[in-house]
């Protein structure tokens, strides 16, 4: 058993960090092994469908698609006369008349629609991993009014264990998975779309 | 002198109706939840999985902490590790001074709460202006969060609507979510947009990379810290998991615990400044390692601060946040607070029924309820609780030691409570604040039992 280590005792001579450390090491239970299950299969009929689901629950809307030019049509048709729209796919460069090649992610401010790539989508929580790799600035999803990510329906994998084998967190210094558009329920409890981020999110996935 | 927690929940109960409705929204909540959890047939694996990892971490936590501090600087963050409160203030205080303003955009952090930073920069002339919704909404009426997860629960739609129109000039008597949820995006849009340092919490700090998970609902850590000049995150040290690969564990268990959502719209991981920018990690204690030495109380350090307890606990719901004078609410805050301080948090372990659906939803299982009953015992042995209610507890200890006082004591108490019910049901007695007696039985269980036929 060990003995209580009273805290309240500054030792002058160690710095804060030694101080914190050695109260931690005195006062941490001795060492327990790490052997329990902690990932699970989750199996799903339709990864797609189960997908396109929760996307909806959470705010946001899936559509498949067969092609980039399917994209183009359906952003054209839904984002008739938008201006201020950036995209870093290049498949889809004639949708866009804002350039992302500046320095200052301030200037993104005036964005109205990003049309980005996701690496993969979760089907448990519709969300989808964007990382560095694929935006030029990491302010890019949430400064803009709306967002569309083009996922590639191949790339959808069940639950989040799924999702931690398939992604290298640090392979660049910033990613996130984004499950919907921003949204609150701070006042009553009454949700609201566009928080601070995208008032809206589509989902092109792309067969 | 803060009101107790009894004294200030006496208080929140005097508006019936809103006491109801403050009950049934937060229900709502844990019903949510319930719904989520039931859609995960392995619910309860992952939460055994999510305890074991906690426990491993506790056990492990110095090589762990020093691994991580290797790894972050390594990916060109700065570690801080502040002993306190007031370490913590001044090293943040340091950084925004270095780069020569004196304003700052935050997202929201429980634990700069427990440091009352904002009070502090304030009175070095720094503004901060939170930007989680429901925070800013609680800091313009210059109130606590109620809630660690809803920091403005307790307020209805017209307070809010007064509050923005006092402070942002929306249209008085305005009500609609929508539309204040919009006033505010545009106050605060502007807000990330000048501000060059931003400061966000740490939901999981992963020691194999060096990197840290910040989970919203509104992007607001995000705005906050890809527009700043410089990002300091702050963390408690109990934040620090092993390995990326258990966050699959704790994003699963955190938002359908909080919310019921799958995941929060937001789960955003930090390994590196961006180009330009400079970001730093403050690791705290304040009063953490005390607390990892008390056997029967450092399983709170593994807390994910979901709130699922505060949600659930039937004596949060009809008593409110603010009855908690603490940081931390709810059953959680009832069992972390009194290890800041025992004399001043006396009472929050006694704000429960000890009905242990607290730690029946807990994600990581802690033993909620089994700490506050131990917590109970350890004040009153220390002296921290009241005379009365030490008193009452002896006399109570005395009558049931014997079994000839105790039916002398009952025969006395059904003949008080039928000649002379003013001597039990006045003022003095709080139990009949909100409450009848029953009508008094003619004998008791024993006398029938004595005198019943047994043929």
């Amino acid at each position: 058993m060990k003995t209580f280590h009273e805290t309240s005792l500054p030792i002058k001579t160690m710095s804060s960090r030694e101080q914190i450390l050695a109260n931690i090491k005195t006062n941490q239970p001795d060492y327990q092994k790490l052997d329990v299950q902690f990932k699970f299969d989750t199996v799903y009929e339709n990864l797609f469908e189960k997908f396109s689901e929760i996307l909806s629950f959470v705010g946001g809307k899936a559509i498949v698609v067969n092609n980039y030019e399917e994209i183009k049509a359906d952003v054209q048709e839904h984002y008739k006369g938008v201006k201020n729209i950036a995209t870093t796919i290049s498949e889809l460069s004639s949708l866009a008349d804002f350039n992302l090649n500046i320095s200052d992610p301030h200037d993104l401010e005036m964005l109205n629609l990003a049309i980005i790539k996701g690496d993969f989508a979760v089907a448990e929580n519709g969300a989808i991993w964007v990382s560095e790799k694929h935006i030029p600035h990491r302010v890019l999803p949430m400064i803009t009014q709306y967002l569309v990510i083009v996922v590639k329906k191949s790339e959808i994998v069940t639950n989040m264990h799924r999702a931690y084998e398939r992604v290298k967190v640090d392979e660049t210094g910033f990613g996130t998975f984004i499950s919907g558009p921003s949204k609150t329920a701070d006042i009553e409890q009454s949700l609201v779309i566009g928080a601070h981020g995208a008032r809206g999110l589509t989902v092109y996935v792309l067969d | 002198m803060t009101k107790d927690h009894s004294a200030a929940a006496a208080e929140f109960n005097k508006d019936e109706a809103r006491v109801n409705w403050h009950d049934e929204t937060l229900w709502f909540v844990r019903s949510k939840r319930d719904k989520a959890v039931f859609q995960i047939p392995e619910w309860e694996q992952l939460r055994e999985a999510g305890s074991q990892i906690k426990n491993h971490v506790l056990s492990n936590l110095h090589d762990y902490l020093t691994e991580f501090e290797k790894k972050a600087t390594e990916n060109g963050i700065t570690v801080h590790w502040a002993a306190d409160g007031k370490e913590h203030n001044e090293i943040i205080y340091s950084i925004i001074k270095n780069e020569g303003v004196n304003r700052m955009v935050k997202s929201k952090s429980m634990l700069t709460e427990e440091c009352h930073l904002n009070d502090f920069l304030k009175e070095k002339g720094v503004e901060v202006i939170d930007s989680d919704l429901g925070e800013r909404i609680v800091q313009m009426r210059e109130e606590p969060p109620s809630h660690i997860v809803l920091p403005a629960i307790h307020l209805k739609k017209s307070d809010v609507g007064e509050t923005f129109h006092q402070h942002l000039g929306t249209e008085k008597g305005a009500t609609d979510p929508q539309y204040l949820t919009e006033a505010a995006r545009q106050h605060l849009r502007d807000t990330f947009l000048t501000r060059k340092v931003a400061l966000t919490g740490v939901n999981f700090a992963i020691a194999e990379t060096g990197g840290f998970v910040v989970c919203t609902n509104e992007g607001n850590a995000d705005m906050g810290a890809h527009l700043a000049d410089v990002h300091i995150a702050a963390m408690g040290f109990e934040k620090i998991i092993p390995k990326a690969e258990h966050l699959g564990v704790f994003l699963r268990l955190l938002a359908r615990s909080a919310t019921g959502q799958p995941i929060t719209t937001f789960s955003s991981h930090f390994h590196k400044p961006r180009e330009g920018q400079k970001m730093h990690i403050v690791i705290v204690d304040n009063g953490r390692t005390t607390q990892l030495g008390r056997p029967d109380f450092r399983n709170s350090l593994k807390c994910i601060r979901c709130a699922a307890c505060f949600n659930t606990c039937p004596v949060y719901r009809r008593s409110g946040g603010h009855s908690y004078h603490t940081a931390i609410a709810g059953p959680i805050g009832s069992i972390l607070a009194p290890n800041l301080d025992m004399a001043q948090n006396a009472d929050l372990p006694f704000a429960s029924t000890l009905c242990g659906s607290c730690s029946n939803v807990c994600p990581v299982k802690i033993d909620i309820h089994e700490q506050l009953y131990k917590w109970r015992q350890v004040l009153v042995q220390d002296g921290h609780v009241s005379s009365i209610k030490s008193i009452g507890i002896k006399s109570m200890a005395s009558v049931l030691n014997s079994p000839k006082f105790y039916r002398t004591a009952g025969k006395l108490g059904r003949f008080l409570m039928k000649t002379a019910p003013f001597m039990v049901n006045n003022n003095l007695n709080v139990w009949y604040n909100q409450r009848e007696m029953p009508e008094v039985p003619k004998e008791s269980f024993r006398e029938w039992y004595l005198r019943r036929d047994v043929s």
